[in-house]
């Protein structure tokens, strides 16, 4: 069964996640296919988040089609009071295909049991984000030749970090190995490890960032933010704790790779930028393949 | 002594639907599933009667009303244990535990305040993510509401 919607990640089947990927891998080598010819794609960004909006209207126009929407919900009827519902109800009449950013979580589920065109979720507050699981995954599979077996290092924020959860779901389909670096106040929470647990998947949690990394593939790198902190000392104290230097990746495996969703701030040193294990830049411009990926897939003009 | 005539008649039912088990804390949380404010029928609650295994427990007698499991198992969530006893012509002819259904909609409200459900007029809907230890997950935000923290409507 085909998906019309992309909600959650969890939605898509092995097979289904595949082919997005081999599809994305094929707008990689021809980024401009006028396959959206006459079709109009709604933008709606609820909140606004300028790097996942972007990434979509340039997927958009390198497929040839047009965009419509919003940036903030504050130039939107939104901010007099209208309902997802309604909101929803109308720009499906206007547009073939829905791209929703909103801040409450379960919204997308929502507008997609209430819309009669294709929903794709591009966050829904801090529950999914499943086109960037999509554009993780292919970065993992691009540079690792697979992704069976891996052993994959999540750092930082993992109590409140989507894509965390989300591309640990997706990833546990894959035989996966997983060690999770993060400070004591943002450890992955229990329901991750109950579901590791229950795939018989192996994990590992350490507090500190040190030489451990030698044996990852990946390492998924995440902002640790403030606001996240009940003590402002306890943030101070921790926010350098978890930074990744150029040196740390002396003793690495060859084939380790870096990659962060981005924004970063000072989670990786700069000096790292130079290094070939550095992935994350490449990682967001394979967004934009993924995205044309995605949604040719689910408008059916790619078979 | 004259008391004994004027006692209430509430220790039988000819037919009809004794609740038993019910956690007393958790009575008008019965009452509101099942809808029972709004039935004509004669009914008698009991409560904060001792029980070896909930402490304190409720009971429910209805006269002429009996349940599809689909129904009373929507009082799993918190109740668990509770018990029924069908009653004809005065005399038990069936027991029934409940059983925790493996989804539940419009009864429980997310516990994520978050959530689209408790922003927009939405019915809610979860699957049960664990029956022993009731915890249900949300089929809007994903988000597990485990039953210390459960609301019910």
């Amino acid at each position: 069964m085909e998906n019309k919607h992309l909600v959650s990640i969890t939605d898509y089947s092995k097979e289904e996640i595949f082919k997005i990927l081999d599809l994305a891998a094929e707008f990689e080598k021809n980024p401009n296919q006028n396959l959206l010819d006459n079709k109009v794609i709604a933008t709606l960004f609820f909140e606004p988040s300028t790097r996942t909006r972007l990434s979509f209207e340039s997927a958009i126009s390198r497929l040839g089609g047009k965009y419509i929407g919003f940036t903030d919900s504050s130039s939107s009827s939104v901010s007099k009071g209208e309902s997802l519902k309604d909101t929803i109800m109308t720009v499906a009449n206007y547009s073939d295909m829905i791209i929703m950013r909103h801040p409450i979580e379960g919204s997308a589920r929502w507008a997609s049991e209430v819309s009669r065109v294709p929903i794709v979720n591009a966050g829904d507050g801090a529950n999914q984000h499943p086109t960037q699981t999509l554009l993780d995954l292919y970065s993992i599979r691009k540079t690792q030749g697979t992704l069976d077996n891996l052993n994959i290092y999540f750092v930082g924020d993992l109590k409140y970090g989507r894509t965390v959860h989300s591309l640990l779901q997706a990833m546990s389909m894959f035989n996966t190995t997983f060690n999770f670096i993060s400070p004591e106040e943002l450890r992955i929470p229990d329901e991750y490890k109950l579901f590791l647990d229950k795939k018989g998947l192996k994990y590992y949690e350490h507090r500190d960032f040190s030489d451990i990394i030698s044996h990852a593939d990946i390492i998924y790198m995440t902002r640790i933010q403030r606001e996240r902190f009940s003590d402002p000392m306890e943030y101070e104290k921790t926010k350098n704790s978890y930074v990744l230097k150029n040196k740390m990746l002396e003793n690495t495996k060859p084939n380790m790779k870096v990659l962060h969703p981005l924004p970063r701030v000072n989670e990786i040193h700069t000096n790292v930028d130079e290094n070939e294990k550095a992935y994350y830049f490449t990682q967001a411009l394979n967004g934009v393949y993924t995205r044309q990926a995605i949604i040719t897939h689910i408008l059916g003009l790619k078979k | 002594m004259e008391m004994n005539d004027k006692k209430l008649q509430v220790s039988a039912i000819k037919d009809g639907t004794v609740i038993d088990h019910i956690p007393a804390s958790n009575l008008f949380k019965v009452i509101n599933i099942l809808g029972l404010d709004k039935i004509e029928k004669q009914i008698t609650f009991g409560t904060n009667l001792e029980s070896k295994r909930l402490g304190l427990k409720a009971i429910i007698k209805l006269a002429d009303i009996f349940f599809v499991d689909k129904e009373i198992n929507k009082i799993a969530l918190v109740a668990p244990e509770a018990k029924l006893n069908i009653i004809k012509d005065y005399k038990v002819v069936e027991k029934k535990i409940v059983e925790v259904p493996d989804n539940i909609s419009g009864i429980a409200k997310c516990g994520n305040p978050k959530c689209i459900t408790n922003h927009e007029g939405i019915t809610t809907k979860f699957s049960v993510v664990s029956k022993k230890k009731v915890a249900i997950k949300c089929h809007y935000c994903e988000k597990i509401t485990d039953s210390e923290h459960m609301e019910i409507f």
